[in-house]
């Protein structure tokens, strides 16, 4: 049966069918719903990790336990689980294990377009690449596959295209033997414990098995030349074979499943039998660099843009611009003369808890270094409110650092509750071992909300639905030794301001919980109540507008006195979180207990219909 | 060759993404390959959702070329504008008569382009631009939001394909209560 899949979805089914027991993850844009598709299946054990470290390493003791295993993670995740790439490559294990690092070429999600095909060949792991879902889900058993055979991990490398462009993709079904009991724990203290001495035997190990894996490649099935015309040759992998195959009809292109290590061999034929060799790969000049390695002529990058998405235009433009097709070739595009349009970015939705925190931060005139989630989005206007982001957890380290240069003024982290519990924990630890006056603001909406809403270690649920603990940040920071903790409801802009003000007024670290769910999880729409403005007492001061919120319009009424228009609230939008009635100075906008209508009037309206 | 390039476009909750699955599926029980890229994570956000939509005996790229597309399907008249040198010169735009205000918009620091310009910069580009009521034949059935399916049942007269693999895709594709709601809203905006 032939099935239209993401390439998400694609791996998640060729784990299951090419046997994986544990999974693990971080959520992360865009591979977030690789898990989330793979932990209903039978057979399986799913989860989701603190961080990609904590699930590599999760991943990687599966497999020392005999279990096939995979990690899951988006390209800036394995920046954070590096460190163990490095070991597993250098231990190998005693079941397979795939890692998968989903790329983000164009930065649709992410703060880098980095090519993690460099760590492939950083740590000596072999590197897979699928062209569409059905290599995505046939790969996964390849990937498995070698990763057995070999004794090494294997890397699954997609980018965001591949993982959420939807290809049809013929099902099968998992086709290894369950088995009732896992087998006697191998104790093999040479080859899994790294000290030094046994460090040094299993290097050269792991430089000669990426010599047999290059011998390997040679007849790996998904590298496959298929010749056309030989004036031209191109070499490619991932989506920009699509876009090779669509843009130049009759070239000869040699297809590379496997990115690293290339087949040597291979490559020198296909060079051999064509005129000009040009490679055609997004982000890096990786295989350009490795065939050059070989002593090959090859171009690439003084054609093809090293930044950013391919797509078929890109690819067409670049080549004709390079002399590789003729000018005919161009497809007739008109531009016409549009005028302004107003832009159209992500914003924090109505009701967003964070816009609370955001107000009460900038009429206290604070510096915020955020982090990476939702709230990341404060920096835009009106509210501007976030002043540096960088990465996972960085928020807080960044404001101590702050601290410590003499900074006077005091800088807050602003930090979401997932991203805390990811690598906000040891940032945190830190300011309060060294006794830095930092304040930690945790934004604790109740759930992963940027990728979509995923648990976390504060949820009090799992991957698999589960109920488990929902560890409290509080205690967290006690624990740390902070003494300065608060809980305030970031809908209250007073609790907010107060609780600020107090941890200003002494100089030692502090931790505030803005504890507020996110406006859209389900039982949250069920409570929304859209609000009113009173046209008669607004006078169109436009102080509402400083909040942000999309449900807030400038309405055609206009003001007797000011001739300014007066605000207006969309009630399909408002969800009655009531942060623009606190800010308004003339009591115009209506709260909810000035309101005669039921909740729930307007509940659920971004429901698929 | 047959080939049909579909780009459907609009904001963050419309549902294009509901309705470029109902597509990509009537692709391919029409007997076509199909392909489906889309953009996900900041949909829920307000932001503008783009999705492409293929069908050929074969697709290779899931994107479409500047220019390659045909049918240009707008579920909201500023995000017709904005991606319009997608289309095809000579391409065919279907777009929902609706308008929703950017923030900067309803803050009063950006203007919403009239009527007038959003007609005359879509046929600029486009031989046939069909403006569809989509919100109002939606909310005439009791709910505005399934106009993104009232505006595939406006396409859907456009293109040679039975009536019946269109209405059976809807039936699987969206949950069962609203079977008959969109169900009927596809005939709506066939009329």
């Amino acid at each position: 049966m032939k099935k239209l899949l993401s390439g998400n979805e694609a791996i998640a089914r060729g784990a299951w069918e090419s046997g994986v027991q544990v999974a693990a993850a971080y959520p992360g844009t865009p591979s977030t719903e690789i898990l989330e598709t793979l932990a209903p299946m039978p057979g399986v054990y799913a989860e989701w990790c603190p961080n990609e470290k904590v699930a590599l390493d999760v991943a990687i003791g599966a497999a020392y336990a005999g279990a096939r295993a995979m990690a899951v993670m988006k390209h800036v995740g394995l920046n954070v689980a590096a460190d163990s790439l490095f070991y597993a490559s250098m231990t190998g294990m005693e079941a397979p294990l795939v890692i998968v690092s989903a790329d983000d070429p164009a930065m649709h999600s992410s703060q880098n377009e980095q090519d993690n095909r460099r760590y492939a060949r950083f740590a000596r792991v072999p590197c897979l690449e699928p062209s569409d879902s059905q290599e995505a889900k046939d790969l996964v058993g390849a990937a498995l596959s070698i990763s057995e055979e070999f004794d090494t991990p294997v890397m699954l490398r997609t980018t965001t295209r591949i993982a959420h462009s939807y290809t049809l993709v013929e099902l099968g079904w998992r086709e290894v033997e369950e088995r009732s009991e896992p087998p006697p724990y191998r104790v093999d203290t040479r080859k899994y414990v790294m000290v030094p001495g046994n460090a040094r035997r299993r290097h050269p190990v792991i430089e000669e098995r990426i010599v047999r894996l290059a011998r390997f490649a040679e007849t790996f099935p998904y590298n496959r030349m298929e010749m056309g015309d030989r004036s031209l040759g191109i070499v490619t992998c991932g989506v920009a074979y699509q876009y090779a195959k669509e843009v130049f009809k009759d070239a000869s292109i040699l297809k590379l499943g496997m990115t690293y290590p290339l087949p040597p061999e291979m490559v020198r034929a296909f060079a051999a039998q064509v005129d000009r060799l040009i490679v055609l790969e997004e982000l890096d000049p990786f295989i350009e660099e490795e065939i050059r390695l070989m002593g090959i002529e090859a171009e690439g990058k003084n054609i093809f843009p090293i930044c950013g998405e391919f797509n078929p235009q890109v690819v067409r433009d670049s080549a004709i611009q390079a002399g590789l097709l003729a000018e005919s070739a161009r497809v007739e595009v008109k531009e016409p003369e549009k005028g302004p349009l107003p832009p159209r970015p992500p914003i924090l939705c109505p009701g967003c808890p964070h816009r609370g925190v955001f107000h009460v931060t900038n009429k206290l005139k604070l510096v915020v270094n955020g982090d990476i989630g939702c709230y990341t989005l404060g920096f835009l206007p009106p509210q501007a409110a976030v002043h540096t982001c960088g990465c996972m957890g960085a928020s807080i380290g960044v404001a101590h650092g702050v601290a410590k240069a003499g900074i006077k003024e005091r800088n807050v982290a602003v930090i979401g509750d997932s991203t805390f519990f990811h690598t906000g924990l040891p940032a945190l630890l830190n300011v309060a071992y060294n006794q830095g006056n930092t304040i930690t603001i945790i934004l604790d909406n109740r759930t992963t909300a940027m990728t979509g809403q995923q648990d976390n270690p504060g949820t009090g649920r799992t991957l698999r639905g589960e109920e488990t603990v929902a560890v409290e940040f509080e205690g967290l920071a006690k624990a740390m030794g902070i003494e300065e903790v608060h809980t305030v409801d970031p809908y209250d802009l007073e609790e907010v301001e107060e609780a600020l003000r107090a941890c200003l007024a002494q100089d030692r670290p502090a931790v505030i919980v803005a504890r507020r769910e996110c406006a859209l999880l389900p039982e949250v729409r069920r409570q929304w109540m859209p609000l009113k403005v009173d046209a008669e007492r607004c006078n169109g001061c436009e102080l509402c507008f400083q909040v942000g919120c999309p449900a807030l319009v400038k309405s055609q009424e206009l003001d007797e006195k000011t001739g300014r228009p007066k605000a207006w609230i969309d009630p399909l939008l408002c969800t009655g979180c009531e942060i623009c009635a606190q800010v308004c100075a003339r009591k115009a906008i209506l709260f909810r207990s000035q309101l005669s209508v039921l909740p729930c009037q307007n509940g659920g309206k971004h429901d698929q219909v | 060759m047959t080939r049909f390039d579909f780009l459907l476009v609009g904001v963050g909750g419309q549902g294009v993404l509901l309705a470029s699955d109902i597509l990509a599926e009537v692709g391919l029980k029409a007997g076509h390959d199909a392909k489906k890229s889309e953009m996900h994570g900041m949909a829920q956000r307000g932001g503008s959702v783009v999705s492409h939509v293929r069908w050929a005996e074969k697709v290779l790229s899931p994107l479409i070329g500047l220019g390659e597309v045909d049918y240009l399907l707008a579920l909201e008249k500023l995000e017709a504008l904005r991606y319009i040198e997608m289309l095809r010169p000579g391409g065919t735009v279907i777009v929902n008569d609706h308008r929703i205000s950017p923030v900067s918009v309803s803050s009063g620091n950006d203007e919403y382009p009239d009527d007038q310009r959003v007609r005359r910069v879509l046929s600029e580009v486009a031989a046939a631009v069909h403006f569809v009521p989509g919100v109002e034949l939606a909310e005439e059935l009791g709910n505005a939001r399934a106009s993104n399916v009232v505006m595939l049942g406006a396409l859907s007269k456009l293109i040679a394909i039975d009536l019946d693999v269109w209405l059976e895709v809807i039936a699987e594709r969206v949950p069962e209560k609203y079977v008959a709601l969109n169900r009927q809203a596809f005939l709506k905006g066939r009329m």
